[in-house]
């Protein structure tokens, strides 16, 4: 679409989608879809429950290789290797060694918060004790977690408040020193104090990651991130910098859904 | 008067609720015979048993073979029997079974074949057990040629309880969240680091309650023993499994004559003298409380893991 924001206008670019298509068997959950990923900014991912945010990001992780029948169609570019990661000979676990997730819920394992942040590194095959503690320390001080878990790193993270558990999944996506996160609503399941604490931490993470979020609360969309995407019924149908998009839409439908007319 | 009249629909609806409720009470008062009805019958039996076999019980009657003489008569070689013979069912169906059920749950891909097996597994844990006595005699005593030995013994329950095994594991399996494994592919896990170093791990209780059920079925199994030919009078023990001297291990025992608690029962109760019948009792005994020690380890088991672990 012509109103869109163009890549050149974006500066150093970490990911692109072009002419995506997916498919949940037959059914089509996204269209087209082209949009372009700023390195070391934040993008968020708006629009109506069911319009293929969740699909959208989850592409980009290749998370849907989890489940059979489920089809791409299209590229995403990674830069600056410049590879398709959705190419039939790229692994999906190499994808996902360089492109982290935190998800909705917060998902930790049922092991202590220190071998929650460490698995993603014994993954990896590190195993020597003073560099996982390192790294663990690292990450959790990257999720503004360490002051409050350094004298319980051998405790179950279900001991963890549902915010600090959240954290405790940014840390161990962090950990692994990923060059992308991906965001699916990370704090629908949390209350606003711990929200707000979240989204301060994505704020400031973005210094060192490029972000994907996908969030149905618009204000945060527009407290975050630097690019918008506004996406309806498996499309992008407007995407742009945060600012235009919630100050000057260009799409009907875009507006409509800002002032919450719908969705 | 709209007053009379609503007291006239109130005294219609409590009529009606007293007609109601009166199938409450019925019910609760047939239900109650019923509950009794089974209660004290169980009850009744295992006070019978206890009164009978009480008595009998002593440190002799564990280190004692069985006798002609009824009160010189013991248990050894019948509780030795039924732990060689558990320790190789377990041995041998919790490995396949776990395996099965995983491989079903996390690694076959979904489709007609695996529902046909599906169906076939959950179908294999209602055969009558002695169809397994008469399939494990034909494989491992005539094919195999193990002989009427603790292997085959072992072997054959262990098939017997395999489906059950098997259906523990998958819902076990099945029970743990999708974003648990999610969260562990999301870190770039491969399908068997997921599966070892997370889907297992997590669904340990559940395995363990499903196996130490099993257990506690094929503990009391005496048609399939007697069909591949257990024997009903041993006065001797199996070779010891442990040794003095190098290499300490012996697997002699394997091949072994045995005999196991519910067929020294049923020896004894099919011998005339009463006396033998006390014996019968003090040994069910014996096998009741190692059910319900096998039955409370699973809950204590379940529970304490429950603790761990909340999706
Ligand atoms: N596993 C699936 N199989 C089939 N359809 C799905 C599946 N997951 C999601 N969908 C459908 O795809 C569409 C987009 O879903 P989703 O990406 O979850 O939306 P959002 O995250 O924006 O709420 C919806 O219509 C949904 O019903
Ligand atoms: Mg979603």
């Amino acid at each position: 679409m012509s109103e869109n924001i163009t890549a050149n206008a974006m500066g150093l670019l970490k990911s692109e989608a072009k002419s995506l298509n997916f498919y949940y068997g037959e059914y089509q959950a996204l269209k087209n879809i082209n949009l372009a990923v700023a390195e070391k900014r934040i993008t968020a991912l708006i629009g109506p429950s069911g319009c293929g945010k969740s699909t959208f990001l989850r592409c980009f992780n290749r998370m849907h290789d989890l489940y059979p029948g489920n089809r791409y169609d299209g590229e995403i570019m990674l830069y600056p290797d410049d590879v398709n990661i959705l190419h039939a000979k790229i692994d999906p676990i190499e994808v996902r060694m360089r492109i982290g997730m935190v998800f909705q819920k917060p998902n930790p394992f049922p092991k202590t918060v220190y071998e929650n942040v460490a698995y993603g590194l014994r993954v990896r095959g590190i195993s020597n004790r003073r560099k996982l503690d390192e790294k663990v320390e690292k990450a959790l001080r990257g999720a503004a977690l360490w002051n409050e878990v350094k004298d319980r790193l051998t405790s179950l993270a279900f001991n963890l408040s549902g915010g600090q558990q959240q954290r405790l999944c940014i840390a161990r996506a962090l950990a692994t020193d990923p060059e992308m996160m991906l965001f699916d609503e990370p704090t629908s399941a949390l209350d606003p104090i711990a929200t707000a604490s979240i989204e301060e931490l994505i704020a400031q993470l973005k210094e060192q990651v490029t972000i994907l979020i996908v969030t149905h609360n618009m204000q945060q969309a527009a407290r975050v991130s630097d690019y918008t995407a506004f996406m309806h019924m498996g499309e992008v149908v407007e995407f742009s910098d945060t600012n235009t998009i919630f100050t000057n839409p260009a799409q009907k439908r875009t507006e409509d859904y800002i002032t919450g007319r719908y969705g | 008067m709209p007053n009379q009249s609503t007291t006239q629909s109130v005294q219609a609806i409590r009529t009606m609720i007293v007609r109601h409720k009166r199938w409450d009470i019925i019910f609760s008062i047939v239900g109650l015979f019923a509950m009794l009805g089974g209660l004290l019958t169980l009850v009744a039996l295992i006070v019978g048993m206890a009164i009978d076999g009480l008595p009998r019980i002593s440190w002799n009657f564990f280190t004692s073979f069985p006798s002609r003489h009824a009160d010189k008569a013991g248990i050894l070689s019948a509780w030795v029997g039924t732990t060689l013979v558990m320790m190789v069912t377990v041995l041998s169906a919790v490995p396949l079974g776990v395996a099965a059920g995983i491989y079903l749950e996390e690694y076959a891909s979904k489709n007609w074949m695996t529902d046909l097996i599906e169906i076939n597994v959950t179908n294999l844990a209602g055969v009558p057990s002695i169809v397994y006595g008469l399939l494990a005699l034909g494989l491992f005593v005539y094919q195999l040629d193990f002989g009427q030995s603790v292997l085959t013994a072992g072997l054959t329950l262990a098939i017997l309880i395999l489906p059950i095994v098997i259906v523990a594991t998958r819902e076990a399996v099945r029970s743990i969240p999708g974003t648990i494994r999610e969260g562990a592919f999301a870190l770039g896990a491969t399908k068997w680091q997921t599966v070892s170093q997370h889907v297992l791990p997590y669904s340990t209780a559940g395995i363990l309650t499903g196996v130490i059920i099993a257990l506690s079925r094929a503990i009391g199994e005496t048609a399939p023993l007697i069909t591949i030919g257990a024997l009903t009078y041993i006065a001797f023990l199996p070779d010891s499994p442990f040794k003095g001297e190098f290499p300490y291990v012996s697997f002699d025992w394997l091949s072994s004559a045995f005999t196991v608690m519910p067929i020294q029962m049923f020896n004894w109760v099919s011998r005339p003298q009463e006396a033998f019948h006390y014996n019968a009792a003090a040994a069910g005994l014996v096998l009741i409380v190692m059910t319900l020690i096998m039955n409370a380890l699973a809950i204590y088991i379940r529970y304490h893991f429950r603790k761990r672990i909340k999706w």
